[in-house]
């Protein structure tokens, strides 16, 4: 239902789009059936010349039940949509599957900066390839991410992907996703972060994986790449020095 | 503001209460009738103040770039303090004034029948602290760097540090003005709870005691209850920004979340805070204008203390991808949707009120109407972002501004006009004008759903929150959600020039309306009992209650009402 408005490009978005679907089937109901019974009432007794209203103190029973059922029902739905909700976070937040890759992504005021493994697959070695304000994954591979900030709270939020994390600094916050759709999509920052928040853009690239393959060798990153020092301090320090380690080359 | 008198007030004085001058009968007063309308008046200008930045920032999120008419060039520094003053002005200044602190202050000691607040000089304190934090507020506009713009939520490390908000002076002085408003809160509440346990009329018992005013003694205790924790990390945040402290700063060992959980620890409560008032006016006017009884009394105040209960274990359902242990989510995920059961059950007994009743659609009771048609709509939606896995596409979109405005809105606008409307002829002694009313109400509650249902929709399609120029992301330039978004600031336009409806209305009517009996709902509660307007010490001569306060159209009797003061 979502997919009518954005986008879905990751392996979980179906599952969200399901739960808010779910989700919108159940309130929708009760939303109808309660806007339909108060309209009906407001109709159906307006005042009329003559006619008294009723006396009901709604404290026996049988009265009662015209609310207490309802309520009983709505508990009903809650526990349909809990156990729904639950699921799909288990397995969007609660879980990381086995990773293909894993890319680094530093927040600061006001742009994103991604790092991922050269031809050799790891972190923090001289071929890393590193980004910014783009960032390109492969279809079909499960990534890791490293979510970090260097200044304020950010939010890493993809919408096509169902994904939103905040970046909070000092810490390494760990995800997933396997984008499942080739094309570009937003990359925004979703946590007001200071007067550039508005421009704090993103595009992300989802490409096949031969694509992919020519992508990382035209980038042919080693002599741009930062040390393996330079990046830990990176983490390490406040920002203003860590700003400047990415032009660090060989 | 204090310049409008309220008409009348040349009516005799009571025992006990001389003629005073001007100063100390409205500017000084002891009287919760005065402190009441001093908190409305205040808090009616400083709706306007909300109102025109929401004017300003829509007007730029619409039209990106062009200079807006009486504001000029808005700037991304200047959106975003039109932004957080918007929100911070329309909680703290706005709703909380109005609903709690001008309702609280004119209804209780009238409709539990005693002359005045049992603390008045603290009251007195209470409006005075509260128009300070006001005057320090609209101050951060004008001090060097400008206002604050860290958002109405101010998470550090953006509020605490100066090189990262640009506001070296905008952010302390935000977050002294909002702590200086929780204090005159703090003591408002703990007149209003003394007062309702201490000076009940004599007959007077606790379940006789009318839905408005429990409504508001519960939002007291909720406040006074869940402020603590907030209060001390606003001043751990004000060392911080000021003493040079790091309670917030993760460089020094700090930590930013944990600013979240004491800001929704109070947050969230927060809502149910402004929710219970409105909720109570909407149960007096529906009651009156259905001539009902209300539907299950005990059980409204058994879902009110559920509520409460309930509301101090749901706060971290605004931190679900905030990097909190994600497990935490499934267990505020359970609390959050639980606590949809006992406002469904309160909105479910409303609607039964209904049935079988005698309805008359003046103003006060379409407004009261109106809250439960637009509320069902921002209840249902809240199911949505409460569902911690559907809240991680939907948090911090605008699908989450459009939800949390179909409850405020209803809240701190239509049941507050419901209110307004109905107490009218009490407070002033005379009637509004009912045709420029109904005006201003389909004005109102027709520009409004232009507004937000649009927004539910772009905040579906991906639009998050607090952005300035949407071109900036090709995914969202699209022109089809930029025609929302011209269409939400067209309806807000409008709804906001209807508001002049309204002001016309009420100052006309307050001055030139027709004169008003002591009852002239012919409802049930105590205030009718008094003169309208009532005067300094309220009753000529203190009521006994006989009986509850929704005894309408009891059988055998030939009125339709049965006044709780009138002995038989």
């Amino acid at each position: 239902m979502l997919t009518r408005y954005v986008e879905a490009a990751s392996s979980y978005a179906q599952d969200i789009d399901g739960l808010i679907t779910l989700i919108t089937v159940l309130v929708g109901f009760w939303f109808l059936v309660a806007q339909a019974v108060l309209f009906g009432l407001i109709f159906r007794f307006r005042a009329k010349q003559g006619v008294k209203a009723q006396y009901i103190s709604g404290e026996e029973k049988s009265q009662k039940r015209w609310v207490t059922i309802p309520h009983m029902l709505v508990l009903v739905c809650d526990v349909f949509i809990i156990v729904g909700a639950v699921r799909v976070w288990t397995d969007v937040k609660q879980t990381l599957p086995p990773a293909d890759h894993t890319v680094r992504i530093v927040s600061q005021q006001w742009a994103w900066t991604f790092i991922q493994p050269g031809p050799d697959g790891k972190l923090d070695t001289e071929d890393d390839i590193k980004t910014i304000d783009e960032l390109h994954v492969k279809e079909g591979a499960t990534y890791h991410f490293q979510l970090l900030s260097r200044d304020v709270l950010h939010s890493f939020s993809v919408p096509a992907f169902r994904l939103k994390q905040d970046a909070v600094p000092g810490r390494l916050i760990t995800g997933w996703f396997k984008p499942t759709r080739p094309g570009a999509y937003d990359i925004q920052c979703a946590e007001i972060c200071g007067i550039g928040h508005g421009i704090m853009a993103a595009r992300l690239f989802v490409e096949t994986p031969e694509e992919h393959q020519k992508w990382m060798e035209k980038l042919s990153p080693v002599a741009r790449a930062p040390t393996p020092q330079a990046e830990a301090e990176q983490e390490n320090t406040p920002p203003a020095e860590g700003a400047s380690a990415g032009a660090g080359a060989e | 503001m204090s310049a409008s008198a309220p008409a009348g007030t040349d009516s005799s004085a009571p025992h006990g209460h001389p003629e005073e001058g001007f100063f100390r009968k409205y500017l000084w007063s002891t009287d919760h009738k005065i402190i009441a309308m001093q908190y409305l008046l205040t808090g009616m200008a400083m709706a306007l103040i909300g109102g025109f930045t929401v004017y300003a920032f829509r007007m730029q999120v619409a039209f990106p770039g062009e200079s807006v008419p009486g504001f000029g060039q808005v700037t991304p520094g200047a959106y975003n303090a039109l932004v957080t003053s918007h929100g911070t002005v329309m909680i703290f200044w706005v709703a909380m004034p109005v609903l709690i602190a001008a309702f609280g202050n004119y209804l209780i000691p009238l409709m539990i029948g005693c002359d005045d607040m049992v603390f008045p000089r603290l009251n007195r304190l209470s409006y005075q602290i509260f128009l300070l934090s006001a005057v320090v507020f609209i101050a951060t506009f004008f001090v060097d760097g400008g206002a604050f713009g860290g958002a109405w939520t101010a998470y550090p490390p953006l509020s605490t540090k100066p090189e990262y908000s640009l506001t070296p002076l905008g952010a302390p002085l935000w977050l002294i003005a909002v702590a200086l408003e929780f204090v005159a809160f703090l003591i408002g509440g703990i007149n209003f709870v003394t007062t309702v346990m201490n000076s009940r009329a004599p007959g007077m018992k606790m379940f006789d005691v009318p839905i408005v005013v429990w409504m508001i003694i519960a939002a007291s205790i909720l406040f006074m209850a869940s402020i603590g924790p907030l209060i001390a990390g606003a001043m751990m945040m004000l060392m911080d920004q000021l003493a040079g402290t790091h309670f917030y700063d993760p460089t020094q060992g700090g930590d930013p979340v944990l600013w979240q959980h004491l800001f929704w620890f109070f947050g969230h409560p927060e809502v149910y805070v402004v929710l219970f008032p409105a909720l109570g006016i909407v149960a007096e006017v529906i009651t009156v204008f259905a001539r009902k009884k209300l539907f299950a009394y005990k059980t409204v105040l058994y879902t009110a203390i559920g509520t409460c209960v309930l509301s101090f274990f749901v706060w971290a359902h605004h931190q679900f991808v905030a990097g909190i242990d994600p497990r935490m989510a499934n267990v505020f995920s359970v609390t959050t949707l639980l606590i949809s059961v006992p406002i469904a059950e309160m909105l479910f007994v409303f609607i039964a009120t209904l049935y079988g009743g005698s309805i008359r659609l003046a103003t006060p009771m379409l407004w009261a109407l109106a809250f439960l048609v637009e509320f069902l709509l921002g209840g249902v939606t809240g199911i949505f972002l409460g569902a911690s896995a559907a809240d991680i596409y939907f948090h911090d979109t605008y699908f989450v501004v459009a939800h949390f405005h179909y409850t405020f809105f209803p809240i701190a606008f239509i049941a507050v006009f419901a209110g307004l409307t109905y107490w009218f002829p009490k407070m002033f002694g005379r009637m509004m004008n009912e045709t420029l009313g109904k005006i201003h109400f389909w004005g109102t509650v027709i520009p409004f759903n232009f507004i937000f249902i649009p927004l539910f929709i772009t905040g579906a399609s991906g639009d998050h929150r607090r952005i300035y120029n949407y071109n900036h992301f090709p995914d969202l330039a699209r022109p089809e959600l930029q025609d929302l978004r011209v269409l939400a600031t067209v309806a807000l336009v409008v709804l906001l020039a209807f508001q002049l409806v309204f002001l016309v209305n009420f100052f006309w009517s307050m001055r030139k309306g027709r004169k008003a009996e002591a009852n002239p709902w012919k409802a049930n509660t105590l205030e009718w009992a008094a003169a309208s307007p009532p005067p300094h010490g309220n009753f000529a001569e203190l009521p006994t209650v006989y009986r509850g306060p929704y005894e309408y159209s009891v059988p055998d009797r030939p009125d339709d009402y049965w006044p709780q003061h009138m002995p038989g």
